[in-house]
């Protein structure tokens, strides 16, 4: 049981600046100052949480982060199904991301899809020292040959491409020319660019701006016919099938999904998003940018929603269909009472088991806000939380919508103060990644992945939150929790009650 | 189907459901642009064909599905099997969060290492600054006995000298001037992991028997009779290190493991997170300059290693990953003559056991065809072992085995009748090898995680043995050296045989007169 139930908010918050002060100390005084301004406590009221973000990570203090290529090819690009995204450099990057990210999707894989495949270019030193434009068209040449149903390429570059001045822009153009005007997309999101995946989603975005839609016919047929009911998923990449429970419910409120952006998605539905009457958009860090550029070339409006929980789904229901007629807005009622039921079924099973229970979450994206009313809906509460690559802006949403007085928030955390603030508060569970997994573990403390749903999922949805609620509960109350300890060593201390 | 409170559903059956169909289908129509699915079917079956395969085998360029890393993963590797060392990678960020997840994910275990984070700035610069902080921030925060050093492609791309910055984080005080700072050169674009394995290997032997980087004297070499024993790049080196012990134990070998990481990639769940456990003392590694000689279990691993070792007086043995009877003769036979000790009663027991084993299992097993992917040694050694069962090791596959490697492998090959329609292919990826399942079936296939590829577009059965296991758990936890380790590789694949058996023949009515309880 977690030690902040029996504090009052003041105390939290004195023990919460008191920790910071702790783990500040082990750094040498220029780290402290810089690490100083990404942790705070979160005082009730404010616009933002206090902490400064997407600042460069500091070297040897292991941060948490990847690389503008992971925001790139492991988010954005990675996921688009019918196009063949080459890992450009090195064979590591594109080995150590190679269907890690457990983005589903339906298809022939190796036929007409090819998301769970590893292309690389696998540059040897001789490609370094004469540059690889060369190869690269070679490559290019082949995947025609051998995979002929892509729909596209795209060139995901790793660090050496920037660094040795390989122009992956000409051999683009010229091999799209040469292919009838084939969609080639050469990203530059090479892994020492900006301080985090953060600038590879923008680059990402940015590459779909430049070579898909402009370069799409902006009169020429969509392959449907347009409704006045036509939105797009934009920032889902269907983990664990995230953006079907989701794309289930936007259809039932009676709209129409003509694209999802990226998970299971194809670049057909990239280039019809367009005709789009709404963009919803559920990661808003790394897809406001595409979905900035569409409000003012296209003048199609946005719409963040959050689909975690029954309450923030039921607000975000109402909320896209606050941009429709009464025939949607009848929908979403209708939607919300369908699932009532089952929500209620739900939380009448789990909540009692995970009631008052403390959550420390570290996570990337829109998870260290957007899961906490999840875990509200179980009668849990969120103590800490932070970003791996945030912006001030989403600290300004987390301060305003999510967290309360007092929560601990730690921004680009390192593997350090993120031991010791959990060794202090002792929360029931902590929601991170991979990295972090067995850290907590070993220490005896309940933890569920909250990158990869820990090979679970779906969360989002109705569907998806009783899989969530499943999931907090067998990770909190597992019966290997109480035998960490050997008996022998647990047993109680002499008690020198006994004398007094 | 729908979601259901008391028996819920996830993505394993929840999207089998009609109105998740319903609407997947309808996505696919109207909006994916799909292709025809009868040219989807064409190049299907297309690509099953010995056209497609030729076509396959001209590529000069693109590689898909390679069976290799990149050597930093190889030197994090090698330098978290030193006692309290932290491994520090010099160069962009992200390099490192993908090595600690791919540990993370095969072992199940934290793995600890820092990046000096390099940025654009860094590019243009140079990264001596990141180099600066890094080091003290590490040294502080993490309190290591050592920190090793080495890069990624960017730091080695822009040419920055780690000999060179570390002296110069010593003298601006980073760590204290005789703190131990060992460093390699492990390039992403040369090599693979194995490489980056190597290359730490020698570099940390190097730091401590050559004078430490100019700042201490050189180690004398004062020959005593100890073994040392270098594991090499190993997904099973948890059971294998301590596997080894047990055997070294048994003989009486006075020795020195050099990169024991097997007690930190297997740490306790008790309530206590050991960012260190185990591995080679520093001063075992130093002193390791006066043993007698050098065994490594895995040739491709060490060859800079061995050579270094070599030039310092001492007898050096390489094996390639012996598995099975054969080639555990040979290690402990080595092990005998190198350490001067007799191989005990007690191991030769442990062989008639394996040979035992093998004798009453090998009906099953005999002239079934296999095909076998992984790194060089890993292969070498699986090879040796299926021949010795009586099986064909018909196709045999290492992304980065090169043409050395190649014709030791046929070598392989030609001790034996049964390597006689079995091929090499080295420097291939593992659509090569999709290629070679369809156009030259086999009956199994060895391999990592991602063979469950092939098993799913091939039909081949997967018996997974390598690096990385994603997807099954603990098996790096017993060893597949030593007559023990044999043993237990042979029960993998007959375990897959067994079922594979079963599943042919569980049809009521049709098939399951073979369904035998007896087998």
């Amino acid at each position: 049981m977690s030690v902040s139930e029996t504090e009052s908010v003041a105390e939290i918050k004195a023990r919460n600046k008191e920790l910071i002060n702790e783990v500040l100390a082990v750094y040498p005084e220029k780290t402290a100052k810089r690490r100083a301004k990404h942790l705070n406590v979160h005082e009730a009221g404010k616009s933002d949480c206090g902490v400064k973000s997407n600042l460069k990570s500091i070297p040897g203090v292991m941060t948490i982060r990847g690389c503008a290529y992971a925001g790139s090819k492991g988010v954005v690009w990675g996921p688009i199904k019918d196009m063949i995204h080459i890992s450009h450099g090195p064979v590591g990057c594109g080995q150590y991301s190679w269907a890690a990210r457990r983005n589903y999707y339906i298809g022939t894989t190796g036929v007409d899809t090819f998301v769970t495949m590893q292309f690389t270019s696998d540059f040897q030193e001789k490609d370094i020292v004469f540059g690889g434009d060369k190869k690269l068209a070679k490559i290019m040449d082949e995947i025609q040959e051998l995979f002929p149903l892509n729909n596209g390429i795209s060139v995901q570059s790793e660090c050496p491409i920037g660094l040795i001045g390989d122009d992956i822009e000409a051999v683009s153009k010229a091999k799209s020319k040469e292919y009838g005007g084939k969609t080639i997309v050469p990203v530059r999101c090479e892994g020492f660019r900006g301080v985090s995946q953060s600038l590879g989603h923008h680059v990402a975005n940015d590459a779909i701006r430049d070579w898909v839609f402009d370069k799409a016919d902006p009169n020429g047929p969509a392959g449907f016919e347009a409704t006045p009911y036509d939105v797009a998923i934009i920032g889902d990449y269907n983990i664990g099938g995230d953006a079907w429970s989701s794309r289930i419910l936007l259809e039932e409120m009676g709209l129409r999904v003509i694209a999802q952006w990226s998970g299971d998605g194809t670049l057909a539905e990239l280039e019809a998003t367009p005709k789009a009457k709404l963009n919803v958009l559920h990661c808003y860090r790394s897809m406001n940018y595409i979905s900035r550029h569409m409000e003012e070339k296209y003048g199609i409006p946005w719409c963040e929603y959050n689909f975690f929980g029954p309450s923030k789904i039921a607000e975000s229901l109402r909320r896209i269909a606050s941009y429709f007629d009464d025939k949607i807005k009848e929908g979403a009622e209708r939607v919300i009472a369908k699932y009532q039921a089952l929500m209620d079924a739900v939380i009448a099973k789990y909540r009692p088991r995970l009631e008052g229970k403390t959550v420390m979450l570290f996570v990337g994206g829109l998870r260290p806000r957007h899961v906490i009313g999840a875990y509200e809906d179980l009668g849990m509460e969120v103590v800490g939380t932070g970003y791996e690559f945030g912006h001030n802006d989403d600290y300004q949403r987390t301060a305003q919508h999510y967290v309360k007085d007092g929560t601990l928030i730690y921004d680009d955390v390192t593997g350090y103060e993120f031991e010791k603030f959990v060794e202090r508060i002792q929360p029931d569970l902590v929601g991170s990644g991979i990295k972090e997994k067995y850290v907590f573990q070993k220490m005896g403390v309940p933890f569920r992945q909250m990158h990869s749903w820990d090979y679970s999922g779906p969360y989002h949805g109705y569907d998806g939150f009783a899989i969530f609620a499943r999931d907090m509960d067998m990770a909190i109350n597992a019966p290997v929790w109480k035998m960490a300890k050997a008996p022998w060593k647990a047993a109680p201390k002499p008690t020198l009650l006994a004398a007094e | 189907m729908t979601q259901n409170a008391e028996h819920v559903l996830d993505h394993l059956e929840l999207f089998r459901g009609p109105e998740y169909q319903q609407m997947l289908a309808n996505k696919r129509a109207l909006f994916e642009n799909q292709r025809d699915p009868a040219e989807v079917e064409r190049v299907r079956e297309w690509a099953k064909t010995p056209e497609y395969r030729e076509k396959n085998f001209a590529r000069e360029a693109l590689t898909v599905n390679p069976a290799k890393a990149c050597q930093p993963l190889g030197a994090v590797f090698a330098a978290v099997g030193f006692e309290g060392t932290i491994p520090f990678v010099h160069g962009s960020q992200g390099c490192v969060a993908y090595y600690r997840s791919h540990f993370s994910r095969h072992f199940k275990e934290p793995s600890s290492c820092v990046s000096s984070s390099m940025t654009e700035d860094a590019a243009v610069f140079g990264g001596l600054n990141n180099m600066i902080d890094g080091l003290a921030n590490t040294y502080s925060m993490y309190k290591p006995k050592m920190i090793s050093v080495s890069t990624t492609c960017m730091a080695e791309v822009i040419g920055d000298d780690l000999n060179a910055f570390i002296k110069t984080a010593k003298e601006k005080g980073s760590v204290p001037a005789e703190y131990d700072v060992p460093f390699a050169h492990t390039p992403a674009f040369v090599g693979s992991h194995v490489t980056g394995y190597d290359n730490v290997m020698k570099g940390i032997l190097e730091h401590f028997w050559d004078g430490k980087a100019g700042t201490a004297p050189k180690l004398e070499r004062q020959p005593n009779g100890k073994i040392n024993f270098i594991g090499g790049f190993d997904g099973y080196t948890v059971g294998n290190l301590r596997e080894i012990k047990r055997i070294f134990g048994l003989m009486g070998v006075d020795y020195t493991i050099l990169g024991d990481n097997s007690d930190v990639w297997d740490t306790p769940t008790d309530g206590e997170f050991r960012m260190y456990d185990g591995g080679t003392t520093l001063e075992e590694t130093a002193a390791a300059v006066h043993a007698k000689a050098t065994l490594s279990m895995q040739e491709y691993c060490t060859e800079k290693t061995l050579g270094l070792i070599a030039a310092h007086g001492q007898e050096v043995a390489a094996f390639n990953h012996p598995v099975g009877v054969a080639g555990t003769d040979r290690f402990l036979m080595e092990v005998a003559r190198l350490a001067g000790v007799e191989i005990p009663q007690s191991l030769e027991m442990e062989r008639g056991r394996l040979v035992d084993a093998i004798a009453d299992s090998s009906a099953h097993i005999h002239g079934k065809k296999f095909a076998i992917y992984g790194d060089p040694d890993l292969c070498l050694g699986l090879a040796a072992f299926l021949l010795e069962l009586g099986a064909e090791p018909t196709h045999v596959l290492a992304t980065n085995g090169n043409k050395a490697w190649a014709e030791k492998v046929q070598a392989v090959f030609n001790s034996s009748p049964f390597g006689k329609n079995c091929h090499v292919y080295p420097g291939k990826d593992l659509w090569h090898m999709r290629s070679l399942l369809f156009t030259e079936p086999v009956d199994f296939l060895i391999g990592n995680t991602y063979g469950k590829y092939l098993e799913r577009d091939t039909g081949t059965p997967l018996i997974r043995i390598g690096f990385p296991i994603f997807d099954r758990h603990h098996h790096h936890r017993y060893p597949v050296w030593g007559y023990q380790g044999g043993l237990n590789v042979l029960v993998w694949i007959l375990d897959k045989i067994f079922d594979e058996i079963d599943k042919a023949s569980n049809v009521p009515s049709k098939t399951d007169y073979s369904f035998d309880i007896i087998r």
